[in-house]
């Protein structure tokens, strides 16, 4: 199938969100999209998938020109879009996900279990997945659920499918999977329009690679032809040279001693040492308990064993707030869940980790707080309206920033941060370094949990690889490569070698 | 600055509270008079302090079903102190405490428990009626001598405004300095809003809820109070189904059930308007088996009005 959106304008009130975007997807080829958070890349797709209606413009689909009014119709001529949100239902099982509102009926509306049964072996086996039918979607990796959301692609007969930051939230090896998959459909004719950050990916897996920005096309290119750098310039229309900026920090004394740490089940003896002014990197798969470990070191994990030593001296983080009363802190795998109450203002979650400090008997100084608030945006650079900007309005850089803002003002010794930059685009991903490099130049000891290796690489003074609850090995920058790091985190051992 | 705090959320039930005064006014020369919104803002009063409690527990994302129970417990228990010759100050006293203890019973269930509020609630809910009964043996009590603590607390008045509706105005603006300005009130707005981010910002999630139906409970207690007061005894039923006023006037203010929004203010007029439809259609001769009904489609008008967009 053959796709060409033309001229493409969507505005949403006064908000112009596409100006003359499109791009042209030819028959079983693998096309990147890119572009800055807020470049319109999904929006765009939202197009094309009937569930927005375009201002301007034209989409011309296997030569015909096409409006669909809502995404049943671009399923039915066979394009389908995977949203990053994956949209399944946690309760229900696999095979009533798969046939969710296409259930195969018999008379009086019974359900047909068996030839629904049947139809959704057939489409597993062709993925070449192993998944239990009857398995609470609950049950399943994201990586599984992911490949249910592309099974279910494959049952209505997709010519096109789309997939919006497809690996965000996926393992190494389970990305491989998807990348063998993916690569699977392109020689069955399928078309895949695959939107990323992650620039690694795109150059393994892509053949051709279209860039928007601001809402508006820059151009197209072969993967051949192009290099990261070039890419990266024409995303962000300027250089931002090197994508890790270089820290010049002298290491300190240890600030953070961790003998010991068990939690049944989850990790065992986990020992490490941070230092001031350093920054830990922390690798190892998904579910190799690296944010169950750190979890466990802020106090909001029970049934754990094992002592914690901060400058020396013993200390006891029952709670997250014995943690930050001990001076750390702690920026979460996902933002949205864990650090963030999206309805409310800037300023009321910067403040929330900071209370103590701007009330007086429990009574709030407001003065204080606005004043508080306003360093911190300034600080980080937040893009707002002002301190009452909601946060569920800002792109997920400036959401991760004001986390940023509501730690650094605890003035902690030790700084947690798990995937700091998940879902961040890349202008903002150099602003976050930046800012973690002032944290260690202050000498702030700085542990940070990362699913990205380029970004462990460029970023950590060490690299601690964590394997299946076991700490398999502490990498000094130097001696660290993509590739030991792989080899420990999957099990292998570097003495082998 | 100022403008732009008020949002439309508050104005809808101020509006369609304004609209109702004057409309029942229109029709009601009786209603307009100025004694007979003393006596409205005074029957208001025992709704109100409950709904302000059940305001703080609503914005952790959770519900108090057990307010009219802990209402009627609380005030068994203080007749029966009265009649057994304790002061009566001390026994007023003692109500609040007991009340708090009791929302506290809830708030453990719901935190240390892990039960829903809902369920948590409609536990206590159920056994507080039952102790109601047990204690009171299913018979009123009304030997409460003639203390002018007692008269004072339900038909007393300050400077020709009644007791409670200075006592309802004094307990709201403690409850909106204390969720307005206070370290405490940050917390329950946050815990409702994403109590994960909450616990990892350092907030005791655990706490802030147990508080907050503590809040609740007492609360139910004072209202309790001025009721024993006005009626001279207790009864085995008193307070039945005052939880549901009160959950419509926190709904009518522009909370949000799930917590984590809302304003107190808002809780103050959603149970204006209670009270008025209560009083005015009693005035206009409505029969009390149309009030609910008029009552509900009120309810829903007004939330209906209040919604974003």
């Amino acid at each position: 199938m053959q796709i060409e959106m033309r001229g493409i304008d969507k505005s949403f009130g006064s908000n112009a969100v596409l100006k003359n975007a499109g791009f042209l997807l030819d028959h079983g080829e693998i096309h990147a999209l890119m572009g800055e958070n807020g470049a319109g890349k999904s929006t765009l797709m939202k197009i094309l998938t009937g569930v927005y209606t375009r201002d301007a413009g034209t989409v011309i689909v296997d030569g015909q020109e096409v409006c669909y009014q809502n995404p049943q119709e671009a399923e039915k001529a066979g394009i389908v879009f995977i949203h990053q949100e994956l949209n399944v239902l946690f309760d229900l099982t696999v095979e009533e996900n798969m046939f969710l509102g296409k259930e195969i009926k018999k008379a009086f509306g019974v359900c047909d279990k068996k030839a629904m049964r049947q139809e959704v072996e057939k489409i597993l086996d062709k993925l070449g997945v192993k998944i239990d039918p009857a398995q609470r979607m609950s049950e399943l990796s994201v990586g599984q659920q992911q490949m249910i959301e592309i099974a279910k692609a494959l049952m209505v007969d997709a010519k096109v499918i789309i997939m919006d930051e497809p690996t965000a939230a996926l393992t190494q090896s389970e990305t491989d999977v998807l990348f063998e998959v993916v690569k699977s459909l392109k020689a069955k004719g399928v078309s895949i329009v695959y939107i990323s950050h992650r620039m690694e990916e795109i150059f393994y897996l892509c053949d051709r690679i279209t860039i928007l920005r601001d809402g508006s096309y820059i151009g197209t290119k072969k993967i051949a032809d192009t290099d990261m750098n070039d890419v990266v310039k024409m995303m962000i229309g300027r250089e931002i040279g090197e994508r890790y900026p270089v820290r010049d920090v002298k290491i300190g004394d240890v600030v953070l001693e961790v003998k010991g740490l068990t939690c049944p089940g989850v990790f065992k003896d986990v020992n490490f040492q941070v230092h001031a002014g350093e920054v830990l990197g922390v690798s190892g798969l998904m579910g190799a308990g690296r944010t169950e470990i750190m979890q466990a070191i802020f106090g909001n994990m029970s049934h754990v064993t094992g002592s914690l030593y901060l400058n020396g001296q013993e200390i006891k983080n029952k709670s997250p707030q014995a943690a930050m009363a001990n001076g750390l802190g702690f920026i979460t795998e996902d933002r949205k869940v864990e650090g963030l109450m999206l309805e409310e203002s800037i300023m009321k979650n910067i403040s929330l980790a900071n209370l103590g400090k701007i009330s007086k008997a429990g009574v709030l100084n407001k003065q204080e707080e606005k004043e508080l608030v306003q360093k911190g945006i300034e600080e980080v650079h937040i893009k707002c309206t002002g301190p009452q900007h909601e946060c569920n309005n800002l792109s997920g850089g400036n959401q991760q920033k004001v986390v940023f803002a509501k730690w650094i003002h605890t003035n902690p010794k030790v700084l947690i941060l798990d995937e700091p930059t998940r879902g961040v685009d890349i202008g903002a991903k150099k602003e976050i370094y930046n800012i973690i490099n002032d944290l260690a130049a202050q000498g702030v000891a700085i542990i940070m949990v990362s699913s990205e290796l380029p970004e462990v690489l460029g970023m950590s003074d060490r690299i601690m690889v964590v394997r299946e609850g076991v700490v398999r090995g502490c990498l000094a920058k130097e001696k660290a490569n993509q590739e030991n790091i792989m080899i420990l985190a999957t099990g292998g051992d570097l003495d082998e070698k | 600055m100022k403008n732009k705090k008020i949002n439309f959320q508050d104005f809808g039930a101020l509006i369609a509270l304004i609209l109702l005064v004057v409309v029942i006014g229109i029709f009601s020369p009786e209603f307009r008079t100025p004694s007979n919104f003393l006596s409205l803002l005074r029957q208001s009063s025992i709704n109100g302090l409950i709904a302000f409690g059940m305001t703080c527990v609503i914005l952790t994302g959770g519900i108090d079903l057990s307010v009219g129970s802990v209402l009627a417990l609380t005030t068994a228990l203080c007749a029966g102190f009265i009649s057994n010759g304790m002061p009566v100050g001390v026994a007023m006293i003692l109500s609040l405490i007991l009340g708090t203890a009791f929302g506290a019973i809830s708030g453990f269930m719901v935190t240390k428990g892990r039960l829903q509020p809902f369920i948590a609630t409609l536990i206590t809910m159920t056994v507080f009626r039952g102790l109601t009964l047990i204690y009171m043996n299913g018979k009123p009590i009304s030997n409460l001598g003639s203390s002018s603590l007692l008269k004072f607390v339900g038909k007393g008045s300050v400077l020709g405004i009644p007791f409670p509706v200075i006592l309802f105005i004094v307990v709201f603006i403690v409850f909106m300095f204390v969720l307005e300005k206070t370290t405490f009130g940050r917390r329950v707005y946050a815990t409702g809003s994403n109590a994960q981010a909450a616990k990892l910002a350092g907030v005791n999630i655990n706490k802030t809820k147990l508080i907050t139906y503590a809040i609740s409970g007492c609360m139910a207690a004072l209202s309790g109070l001025i009721l024993l007061s006005r009626l001279g005894s207790a009864q085995p039923t008193l307070g039945d189904g005052y939880e549901l006023d009160a959950i419509a006037s926190v709904a009518l203010g522009g909370t949000s059930m799930n917590g984590g929004r809302g304003r107190i203010w808002g809780t103050f007029v959603g149970v204006l308007i209670i009270a008025v439809l209560n009083n005015g259609l009693n005035i206009l001769g409505v029969s009390s088996y149309y009030q609910d009904v008029v009552k509900g489609i009120v309810i829903l008008i007004a939330v209906l009005s209040d919604r974003k967009r």
